[in-house]
């Protein structure tokens, strides 16, 4: 499976900030390899964050996030110790999900 | 023989049920849309999507550095201050793949999402908000690239 995401959720004012940076290809299906072969596309297509077990943002991607792609955005009403959970499908089919706790 | 198809039958609603509850099918009607990202221009994917036409608005803003040093890697995001924003999209519109990502957002995060995308040639980076009562608002920013992002 790919390596752990990195997930920051920090608190500010009522709110959290989460930064969580994944570990992936990102292949878009545009390269070729040395031979000539175009290399397959491979890609996380869908994101889901959950907030304390809760869907609070769900993102779908095409091949032109970047290579280890980045996101950020910001949890209304989240509070220290509350748990974000990310969630990574690709287009093969492998998924991966990682947690951390707001600080 | 009998006995086989019928068991058979059986065993196949069970499968049929089981995948129904593991979720393989979202319950939210978005599955993954290749429509949308096979799209090859703004009104396309906004079509795609289900989307009606788009209004340039002051309220959406694109969040994104003038020129990108590295196309591989251009941190771009979309944002807006009004409420009850649907999704928010950001496109690239000289890309293969225009649109890059699609968000939806929900009463508990902020429409504000940043994440970052390949651009292969400089071009003008959408932020599209595709609001609750069907408005489509959006806002442009041109982005330069300086060495492109697909590989090229």
């Amino acid at each position: 499976m790919a390596d752990p995401m990195r997930i920051r959720a920090q608190a500010a004012g009522g709110n959290a900030t989460v930064r969580v940076l994944m570990a992936h290809e990102m292949e878009t299906g545009q390269r070729k390899d040395a031979s000539g072969k175009t290399i397959p596309a491979w890609h996380i297509t869908e994101v889901t964050a959950t907030h304390n077990g809760k869907s609070v943002l769900t993102a779908e991607w095409g091949p032109a996030v970047a290579k280890n792609p980045f996101l950020q955005f910001t949890i209304k009403g989240a509070k220290a110790g509350d748990k974000v959970a990310i969630t990574w499908k690709d287009n093969k089919g492998d998924s991966r999900t990682d947690e951390a706790t707001v600080s | 023989m009998n006995q086989s198809r019928r068991t058979t039958l059986r065993q196949g609603a069970v499968v049929a049920g089981l995948l129904l509850s593991t979720g393989l099918f979202p319950q939210y009607a978005q599955a993954f849309n290749a429509k949308a990202f096979e799209a090859k221009s703004l009104a396309d994917v906004l079509k795609a999507l289900g989307a009606g036409a788009p209004t340039e608005s002051k309220d959406v803003t694109v969040a994104g550095p003038d020129i990108a040093e590295n196309g591989a890697v251009v941190p771009l995001g979309a944002s807006t201050a009004l409420p009850g924003v649907k999704q928010l999209l950001v496109l690239v519109e000289k890309n293969p793949s225009v649109l890059v990502a699609a968000f939806n957002m929900t009463d508990g995060v902020d429409s504000n999402v940043s994440t970052r995308a390949k651009m292969g040639q400089s071009s003008d980076v959408y932020a599209v908000a595709v609001m609750n009562d069907g408005k489509v608002l959006f806002a442009k920013k041109e982005v330069k690239v300086t060495l492109g992002g697909c590989g090229g």
